[in-house]
Parts: structure tokens; C-alpha cells; sequence
């Protein structure tokens, strides 16, 4: 055992050694260490570099609230995980882990330049420094900070880990699980309530776990811990989840629990999840979160051997570990006599314990006098020595007036304790949203009016003695099981006896008196703020970024608080609060994420067609959640010979496209005409049954939003298709209006897109192909024109069969039942081969109803492009009374002359492809910023036309036929010539074939 | 997540419901006498209370209806719930533990 270890004594295994490595060094503790108190027991104080000034810093907490100890952990490369809290790492044979944010070593940092320069670099510099020339930011200024900026290094690759997550329900959810917890959830659970007790600590017990000398019930405080827990236990409506931190309360006691299930086990097995991600929905939320101590504010505060005085208690108490050799005692608060005590007894020389209160008496003090401790009243720290460990401390006296400080010598340790008093941990019921308020008598911020069915028992609501808490925890379980309003329990104060912001010192004092260790902001740095003129607490953090560290401020917002309120001449409940925000202490990425990785990210939806386009060697691309083939490579072609090929033979022979992922909705009720009639600018009541017409849905603000073929299949029923990615919207558009403004329509709507497999058979053989399969319908051109629909069947299958065209050639779409889609679309293939069948992808067919100008809603249009834009003003029946988007269509902004026009662009130089997206100007060699007339929708080459085309939408552009127009691209100016948006075959004989 | 009371189907999450907006904004009748500024209120004028606020969710992933809500956007808090084409019931002014 080391010299820092008890003999006996903690809730640590001595014969189990434990073999661990930090910054590459093998040290050894024992089981039940964490990584901080195993190095403690070997004397390492120096575990990392601060963040800004690269200052060396040690261990100040035990807890989730430790600010400085941040390490990374890792079992391999792709399992690396920084800045975790040594103080939270438990220990297992083997564990790997390094200090962060030093260069070369730990001991020797390059970066610690930045603490000789430390004047230049006051709260704020970023601002006032990196303002100009404007220019260097690019170049210079961004490289360097990102350089410097972030803590610790993410891993190299993919998190291999799995992390699961479970929804539960429960009547009483007790969130800390030390003796007001414990108390509320037996208290709760004897009268028949379903719990859930979470704590953030590998066991239960908080405070029970650090206080060997606690009697309860004429117990020990570890017995009455052990018969309570077994009591849970045994419980079958309790769980019991350590490990597992609540890092965030939604609204409707909705809270976020995160369970680390194997970080703590030297082989994890294969099953289990990393982390658990926990959403609790509880009936009753009980608050049992206890209080958190203070450090206290004094030059020289931050170095290596300085920590709080109730983690020196806890390391001795439960870990065996005796933290130095000689110390000096701050005492702040009547707490850190208890702690001097404590050690003094454990064999640590107390060197001095200093008192800079002005009233301090009491049964703690006489107790420190008696066992002959040296006292040092009205007295303060004017600053610290030692380069990687504390060596001595600077003493001042507090003069008569409570401000003037005397020096009063220097005292040497290898330790320093301090205390400032605690603080209620009331970051989870401010989440909450219920009022927190000041508290004068506690010098504290207590929760006060809930928001939610949510009560806070025992430190966090400032009841801190043990049996107290107790009482209290146990009166709120048993109200939260009988479901009554939470009123405000009776709450026991004991008045504060803490110290709240920076002690007294020097005038000039030397060295920085830290207040928030993690982001390196000092008690210099709240008043320059304040000198700055910044007075909203909101806008001095975010000035100093005082709390905006990861620990999110545990240690550091009321001392940040008093000091700035001092500043301002004003009391601290009118400086106010900053907000608490989730996660209490971080979560892991892999958590939230949870199975929602890869595949699972998101639903992958397929058509039935899909298994036979990947043995065919399609390319696919995603289109909403769809998986959609884009072309069928063939040999060695890349994309655009392989559309090129398809293309052609689509003009030529026939080409076979799976159009299963349109959106298919069934509208169908005595009312049906009607209400397309007022969803749709077409008119529709008289369509035919078996006649289909191209439909357009506008938004209220008259805009385009989808468009398809609509059949009628029946007097009362049609087939609505809509865009693939357009199909929910249109859907739920459609619902809104039927039930919120129609509602004495008799209509019903369906969603059929996945019930309907569409092939799509396009070309000049179309007809010959499916003549051989389709019985029940005559093909012929006379008895099924263009735009017809109807019933019959395929394969012996049912068949809806319709004679439509997205290619501008003789077409048909192949409905069936979508579980016959794949036997269909084979059959199809096979008596499709003797012509030359093709099948062929999305890119085939945009470069194809290109050509014939037809748009593709989303990319021809945006949202701002109407009807009339894109020359599809005919489809509007303007004599309806009504229909969606028309009162719009009367706004003068919509009937402009001016507004951009669907036109086709034909470039000079036949050979090249203009780039989607590009900009339009009216002469070439424009100065920037250009005089811009439209852009480029849509642009393809064209193979049956041997040339590129493009789609474009131009101001005025069906005024401008003829005229040449410019694409400017960089080094040159593309000369373009106005067309038509109709390349091919304009007068449309060929999808009358 | 919030706990939202289905009028049909009962307490269910969030997740299972889509947002309609802001409610009792009536789509004007005949359209060649809607004036452009009773149009452009229609279209544009929400009133983004801060407050009781009536709004109207529909149960998406469940029965598929709509209905409004009264809900307090300072608190979260459900004051009320009611069909479609209903009127609110009495706004609760005072604070209703939920």
C-alpha cells in the first residue's frame, strides 16, 4: 500500500489490485477506486493543462462536478473518449488513460506561454483583437484559434459501441439517491407506487457513502443504507438504475436519463450496451439532487494539492485515501472544520486552518481548538506557491475594517482544503421551468413555485442535516404516492454559515484568483467585465464565458454571482440567474443516437422491383426515404453512357422504368368531384371514369406544390398520384382541408402508394410488349387513347392499366398489387426482350421529359413559381368558385409580366452542358454584382437531339425567344439562345402512336 | 416530449402527433369577394401569443384526427382541448398545476 493509503477504512478492496496507466506511466490501485482516487493514493496531483492559460491543475472535486480533471479514456483507437471527469472514471485492470491539452508533456507545456501572456489575453480578447485587418481572418486569425480551440481529441473512427434506448413509465421517479432520496423512494414504494431511483454514482448512497461516523435509526448511516437498499431491491415495482445521471427535465415530467452500463468493466461482454438512453415518463418527479460545495476565490487558487474540503473527506472516507501530507485549511464554511478534523485524525499534519469569516463560532470551532489545531482567525490567503503541486501558502490578516489585508507570513503544505459552504443543486427543477428564489438566510437560490408535478426533498432544497433530509425525503414519497398537489414542504433551515465570492485580499495581489477552473475566467475578469459596462449576469457570461464550460458552472455561478453583484453595487437575487440548461454533466453522442445509426438513421423504403434492379447492377439514389434505381451500368459505362444508351433505346424500341414510388392516394365518396374540384386548379367533374388528367395542387399563397396523374376510376373514387417525395405532404394537406374546412364533405382518403407496384412501359413497341400479356383491355389506339385508364388484368393478376407518358413517347403504367410487382415487371422483361426492352433509371427519365419540356416539381420549381410560370396555364379552370391557391393567383406580384418563365436554353456551342443552378445575365462581362435575370433548372445532354439542352426559368422569358442570353461561369461567359422548353417532337405525335 | 390528450385515443407522446398551427383561422368564403387585406391576414397574420394560445394538432400516427388545443407557451401546460369547429372552453387565467 502507498503512503497515501489508509491501512483500513473506504469502500475499496485492498487485495484486489488494481493495474492502470496514466500519460503512459503503470500505477496500481484497488477496486473500487476511481481513476482520481487511485492516482491520489499514488501521489499524483498534476492531471491536466487549463484550458487557456495551459496552467497546471489537479484534482478539486470528487464528483460530476470536478472542473479540472479531465482525461481520456480509451480501450482502442475507435473507443477513445475525452474530457471524462477522473473523478467519475471508475477504475479496471488495464484502464488507458491520458491528460489532454498539453504539448509536449504534462509537465513541460509549450502552451503555458499563454499564462506569461496572460495580460494580453483578458476576458474578451477574441473581440478586441481579432477585429482587423479584416482579411487576416480567413487566412490567419481562424487557423490559429481553431488550432488552440477545443478540448481533447475526438476518436479516430466510428464508434463501434451500441447504445440502446427504452421508454418507461412510473409513478415516482426519485432522481439522487442519498438518504433523502433513499427515504423517498422506500417511502413511496411502501405505499404500492411504482419507482425508478436514478443517481449518477456507481453506488447508491451519496453522503451515507463519504460519513462513516452518521447514525440513523440508532444504525450506522452504511447499515441503514444496506437495509434500505435491500428493501428496494426486493421490491419488484422499484428499479433501481446506478450509473444512470437525469440529465435533462422535459416538459410534462418527461426526463432524460443516461445509464452507463460497461465503461467501468475491464472486458464489457459482447451483449450488453454500452449506454442505456432512458425517456421516463413519471407521474411524480422527487428531486433528491443535494447540494454541491463551493471553492473559494483567492490568488493562486487553481494549483495542483488545492482542492475542496469535502472531497478530501470523501477520498479519505470512502476510497482510503489520504490526499497530502501537511495542509492548510480555507475554511469558508463551518464544514471545512469537520474536514480538518477528519484528516488530522487519519494522520494528515494540519499546518494552519485559516478563517476569513467574520463571525464564526461554534461547536466546529471549539472542536478544532481542543484537538489543538492551529487557528487562524479574520485571516485570508493573498496567494499560493509551487510550480506542478502547491508548496506554501501566503497568509494575510484581515484588518478591524473587513477590507484592509496585512501580510501574515507564509505557510508551507503539499495540500490545501477549502470550503466555501454548499450550494442546492437546482439545475434540474430550473430546467423544469419551475421559479427559483434568493433565499437570504441561506445565502442560496431554493426552488420555488413548479412548473411540473415535481418535489424537491432534502440539500437541494437547502435541508441539510441528515435526519432532516430524511424526514423530508420520506413525507414526499408518501404524498407523491398519493398523487397530491406538491405543495412546498416544511423546510428546515440551518442558517448559512458559507462564504460567497472572493476573499479579501492585497490591493495589487499577485497571481489570478480563479472562479471558473474549466474555462479559466477569473475574479480580474468579472470586473473588467463589469468596468466594460456589461450588467445582465447573461451578457457577462457570455463576455467572460463564466459557466459555459462543460461542467456548465457547478463549482463556479454563485461566486461568479456574488463577485459581479459586488461590482454593481446591487444585491444578489437583482443580478439574477443564468439559465441551467441540459445535460447536467455531458452525454455521449452514441447515446442520443442510440440504434438510430447507419441503416437504421432513417426508415430505407423499397419498391418491390428493387432486388432485381441491384442483381441488374443499378445505381441507386435516394429520393425522400426511397431507394430508387438511377441507371443500369452496363460492362464499363459510366453514368452518362449508360442514360445515353437507355435513352435512345426508350425513342426507339422500348424502355421499362419502375415507378412504384409515386405517391398514390384514394380519393373516393359521394363528394369526391367535389372535393378535388377545391383541391386542385383543374376542373374535374367531367372527367370521364377511365379518363385521367394531369393535375396541379397549389399551395393558399398560390404557388406550385405537386402535381400528377389523376384517373377516375369511378363516379365517386379517383386515383390520385402525387410527387415520390411529395406523397405525405400532399396527403396530409389534403386531410387538413377535409376535416378542419370541408368537414360536410363525404369523402374519404387513403394512402395507396405502397399497395400498387407501376411499371412503367414507355416507347414505340410499348403496345406490342404488353399486348402479350394484358388481358381484359383492347390496346388499340382508338379504344385506349392517350390518357386513358382502366381496369383489366396482367399475368392473371388485377391490372389498372394507364395509357400515360412522362418520355413524350407511346406509354403505358403497369399497376398491380404490389406483392405481384415483381412477377409482373419479369414477365414484362421476358416479352419485352424480342424488342429490345431497356430498362431504365430516374436520370433516363429527367434527361427524357426534358426533352419534351415537361417539369419535375422541386426542381423546375421552388416553392416561388407558379402555374402560369411554367406554361401550364391552360390546366387552370378558372370558372370553379373556389379552389386552393385561386384568391392568390389575383395578387398583382403573381400576374407580373416580369416573373420568371419556364424557357428552353439551346448553348452556342452544342458540346457543352450548362450547370443546374446557374445564374443568367442579359450581356456578357458584366462587373459583379451582375444584373441577374433567372437561372438554370434543369440541363442535360440529349441524345436523340446529339446536343445539350437546359431547362430555365428567365424573367419575362417567353417574350425573349430568339434572343441570346449569357451563363457566366468563371474565366468565361456562356452564350446561350432562348427556345422553347419543348425539344422533341413538339407537336406530340409520338405519344399518340 | 410533451404528454398531449388525444380527444379520441387519450394521453399520448408527442411523437405521435403533428403540429396545425395556430387555430380559428378561418379560410375566407367566396373568393372574388375576399379583399387582398382580408387575404393577406389570412395568409400571413399569425398571432404568436405568448401565453394561452389556441392552435390545432392533429394525432398523425394515430387516430389521424385533428383537434385544438389551449396551451400555455410560457408553461407547456394543456389548458384545454376540444374538437374541431368547437369554441374553447373558459381559458384558465390562473396557474394550473398540470
Amino acid at each position: 500500500m502507498s503512503a497515501f493509503r489508509s491501512a483500513t477504512g473506504g469502500l475499496i478492496n485492498r487485495s484486489q489490485r488494481v493495474k492502470f496507466t496514466f500519460d503512459g506511466k503503470i500505477f496500481h490501485g484497488c477496486s473500487g477506486d476511481t481513476l482520481a482516487s487511485a492516482l491520489l493514493a499514488n501521489g499524483v496531483h498534476l492531471l491536466g493543462r487549463s484550458f487557456k492559460y495551459h496552467r497546471p491543475r489537479g484534482i478539486l472535486a470528487a464528483g460530476s462536478a470536478e472542473p479540472n480533471a479531465l482525461v481520456g479514456v480509451w480501450r482502442d483507437s475507435a473507443r477513445y473518449a475525452p474530457n471524462l471527469r477522473a473523478t467519475q472514471v471508475e477504475l479496471y485492470e488495464g484502464l488507458q488513460a491520458e491528460s489532454q491539452n498539453r504539448r509536449p508533456s504534462l509537465r513541460l507545456d509549450m502552451g503555458a506561454i499563454n499564462s506569461l501572456l496572460s495580460p494580453f489575453i483578458p476576458a474578451g480578447f477574441y473581440y478586441k483583437t481579432f477585429m482587423w485587418p479584416r482579411r487576416f481572418w480567413k487566412a490567419v486569425y481562424e487557423p490559429i484559434i481553431r488550432a488552440h480551440a477545443g478540448l481533447g481529441r475526438a476518436p479516430a473512427s466510428a464508434d463501434p459501441d451500441r447504445y440502446s434506448s427504452r421508454f418507461a413509465y412510473c409513478d415516482v421517479l426519485v432522481i439522487g439517491a442519498g438518504p433523502a432520496g433513499l427515504s423517498a423512494a422506500r417511502a413511496a414504494a411502501d405505499s404500492g407506487a411504482r419507482v425508478m431511483l436514478c443517481d449518477e454514482q456507481a453506488l447508491l448512497g451519496g453522503s451515507l457513502l463519504d460519513n462513516p461516523a452518521a447514525v440513523i435509526d440508532g444504525r450506522t448511516g452504511i447499515d441503514w443504507l444496506h437495509d434500505t437498499l435491500a428493501a428496494l431491491g426486493q421490491n419488484p415495482r422499484v428499479t433501481l438504475l446506478p450509473r444512470s445521471t437525469a440529465f435533462g427535465y422535459f416538459p410534462h415530467n418527461f426526463i432524460g436519463i443516461n445509464q452507463r452500463l460497461t465503461d467501468h468493466l475491464a472486458a464489457p461482454p459482447a451483449h450488453l450496451p454500452r449506454e442505456r438512453l432512458w425517456q421516463v415518463r413519471a407521474r411524480e418527479v422527487i428531486l433528491a439532487a443535494g447540494a454541491l460545495e463551493r471553492p473559494l476565490v483567492f490568488a493562486g487558487n487553481d494549483r495542483p494539492g488545492i482542492m475542496l474540503a469535502g472531497a478530501a473527506r470523501t477520498y479519505l472516507h470512502r476510497f482510503g485515501v489520504r490526499c497530502g501530507s501537511r495542509a492548510v485549511v480555507i475554511a469558508g464554511c463551518d464544514e471545512a472544520y469537520q474536514a480538518a478534523l477528519d484528516l488530522c485524525t487519519a494522520g494528515v499534519a494540519i499546518a494552519a486552518i485559516v478563517d476569513p469569516r467574520a463571525r464564526a463560532d461554534g461547536p466546529w470551532r471549539d472542536a478544532a481548538r481542543r484537538a489543538g489545531l492551529p487557528l487562524q482567525e479574520r485571516a485570508t490567503v493573498l496567494g499560493t506557491r509551487g510550480r506542478l503541486r502547491v508548496s506554501a501558502v501566503q497568509l494575510g490578516r484581515i484588518e478591524a475594517n473587513g477590507r484592509d489585508v496585512t501580510p501574515a507570513g507564509t505557510v508551507r503544505c503539499d495540500l490545501v482544503l477549502m470550503s466555501g459552504g454548499y450550494t442546492p443543486c437546482i439545475h434540474l427543477f430550473s430546467q423544469s421551468r419551475g421559479k427559483l428564489a434568493w433565499n437570504e438566510e441561506l445565502q442560496a437560490f431554493l426552488p420555488a413555485a413548479a412548473a411540473e408535478r415535481v418535489r424537491c426533498v432534502g440539500a437541494c432544497h437547502g435541508v441539510y442535516g441528515l435526519s432532516e433530509a430524511i424526514a423530508d425525503g420520506a413525507a414526499a414519497g408518501e404524498s407523491a404516492s398519493r398523487r397530491e398537489r406538491a405543495a412546498l414542504n416544511a423546510q428546515h433551515f440551518t442558517a448559512a454559515n458559507g462564504t460567497l465570492g472572493a476573499l479579501p485580499t492585497a490591493k495589487h495581489p499577485r497571481g489570478k484568483a480563479f472562479v471558473d477552473w474549466q474555462n479559466d475566467v477569473t475574479a480580474a475578469d468579472l470586473a473588467l467585465a463589469t468596468r466594460e459596462g456589461f450588467r445582465s449576469i447573461e451578457h457577462v457570461k457570455r463576455y467572460t464565458t463564466a459557466g459555459m464550460a462543460t461542467d456548465q458552472g457547478k463549482s463556479s455561478n454563485l461566486n461568479a454571482l456574488a463577485i459581479v453583484a459586488k461590482h454593481q453595487g446591487k444585491p444578489i437575487p437583482e443580478v439574477g440567474l443564468t439559465t441551467f440548461r441540459m445535460p447536467y454533466t455531458p452525454v455521449s453522442f452514441g447515446s442520443m443516437a442510440g440504434r438510430t445509426r447507419g441503416n437504421l438513421f432513417d426508415p430505407v423504403r423499397t419498391t418491390p422491383i428493387h432486388g432485381w434492379a441491384q442483381q441488374q447492377g443499378a445505381v441507386f439514389e435516394n429520393v425522400a426515404l426511397w431507394k430508387r434505381a438511377r441507371y443500369f451500368p452496363r460492362a464499363s459505362e459510366d453514368m452518362h453512357r449508360a442514360v445515353a444508351r437507355e435513352c435512345l433505346a426508350v425513342r426507339r424500341q422500348c424502355g421499362i422504368f419502375d415507378a412504384s414510388t409515386l405517391g398514390k392516394i384514394e380519393v373516393a365518396g359521394a363528394d369526391a368531384a367535389i372535393f378535388m374540384n377545391r383541391m386542385y386548379v383543374n376542373s374535374w367533374t367531367k372527367l370521364a371514369v377511365g379518363r385521367t388528367r394531369y393535375g396541379i395542387l397549389l399551395r393558399e399563397d398560390g404557388f406550385i406544390l405537386d402535381d400528377g396523374v389523376v384517373a377516375r376510376t369511378a363516379e365517386d373514387r379517383f386515383h390520385v398520384t402525387t410527387t415520390t417525395g411529395g406523397a405525405a405532404g400532399v396527403l396530409a394537406r389534403m386531410e387538413d382541408y377535409l376535416q378542419t374546412e370541408w368537414s360536410d364533405l363525404s369523402a374519404w382518403l387513403t394512402s395507396t402508394t405502397e399497395q400498387w407496384a407501376v411499371i412503367a412501359v414507355q416507347g414505340p413497341a410499348a403496345r406490342q410488349v404488353l399486348q402479350q400479356l394484358v388481358e381484359d383491355i383492347d390496346l388499340a389506339p382508338t379504344a385506349f387513347p392517350h390518357m386513358a385508364v382502366a381496369r383489366g388484368r396482367i399475368c392473371g393478376v388485377p391490372l389498372l392499366l394507364f395509357r400515360v407518358s412522362f418520355s413524350g413517347e407511346l406509354g403505358f403504367e403497369v399497376n398491380v398489387p404490389a406483392d405481384y410487382g415483381h412477377a409482373v415487371w419479369e414477365a414484362i422483361y421476358s416479352a419485352g426482350e424480342s424488342f429490345g426492352i431497356t430498362p431504365y433509371g430516374t436520370e433516363t427519365m429527367h434527361v427524357l421529359r426534358a426533352e419534351k419540356g415537361y417539369i419535375i416539381v422541386g426542381q423546375d420549381t421552388d416553392g416561388t413559381v407558379t402555374v402560369d410560370d411554367v406554361g401550364l396555364g391552360w390546366a387552370i379552370a378558372h370558372a370553379k368558385p373556389d379552389f386552393v391557391g385561386k384568391r392568390s393567383l389575383e395578387r398583382p406580384a403573381l400576374r407580373s409580366a416580369q416573373r420568371k418563365q419556364l424557357v428552353g436554353l439551346l448553348t452556342s456551342d452544342p458540346e457543352v452542358v450548362l450547370d443546374e443552378g446557374a445564374q443568367i445575365v442579359e450581356t456578357p462581362a458584366q462587373q459583379c454584382p451582375m444584373t441577374l435575370i433567372g437561372h438554370v433548372s434543369s440541363s442535360y445532354r440529349s441524345s436523340v437531339l446529339g446536343r445539350s439542352i437546359a431547362l430555365a426559368l428567365v424573367a419575362g422569358g417567353r417574350e425573349r425567344m430568339g434572343q441570346t442570353l449569357y451563363v457566366p461561369m468563371p474565366g468565361r461567359d456562356i452564350a446561350v439562345q432562348v427556345t422553347s422548353p419543348v425539344f422533341y417532337d413538339p407537336k406530340g405525335e409520338r405519344l399518340h402512336g | 416530449m410533451l404528454l398531449i390528450k388525444c380527444p379520441y385515443c387519450g394521453d399520448r407522446p408527442e411523437l405521435e402527433f403533428a403540429y396545425g398551427g395556430e387555430a380559428h383561422i378561418a379560410r375566407p368564403g367566396a373568393q372574388d369577394q375576399v379583399s387582398p387585406e382580408q387575404w393577406a391576414q389570412y395568409l400571413y397574420a399569425r398571432t404568436n401569443t405568448r401565453g394561452v394560445h389556441a392552435e390545432r394538432w392533429r394525432h398523425l400516427h394515430g387516430c389521424g384526427r385533428f383537434f385544438n388545443a389551449l396551451r400555455d407557451t410560457t408553461t407547456d401546460h394543456f389548458i384545454a382541448i376540444y374538437e374541431v369547429g368547437g369554441a374553447p372552453t373558459a381559458i384558465a387565467r390562473t396557474h394550473e398545476f398540470p
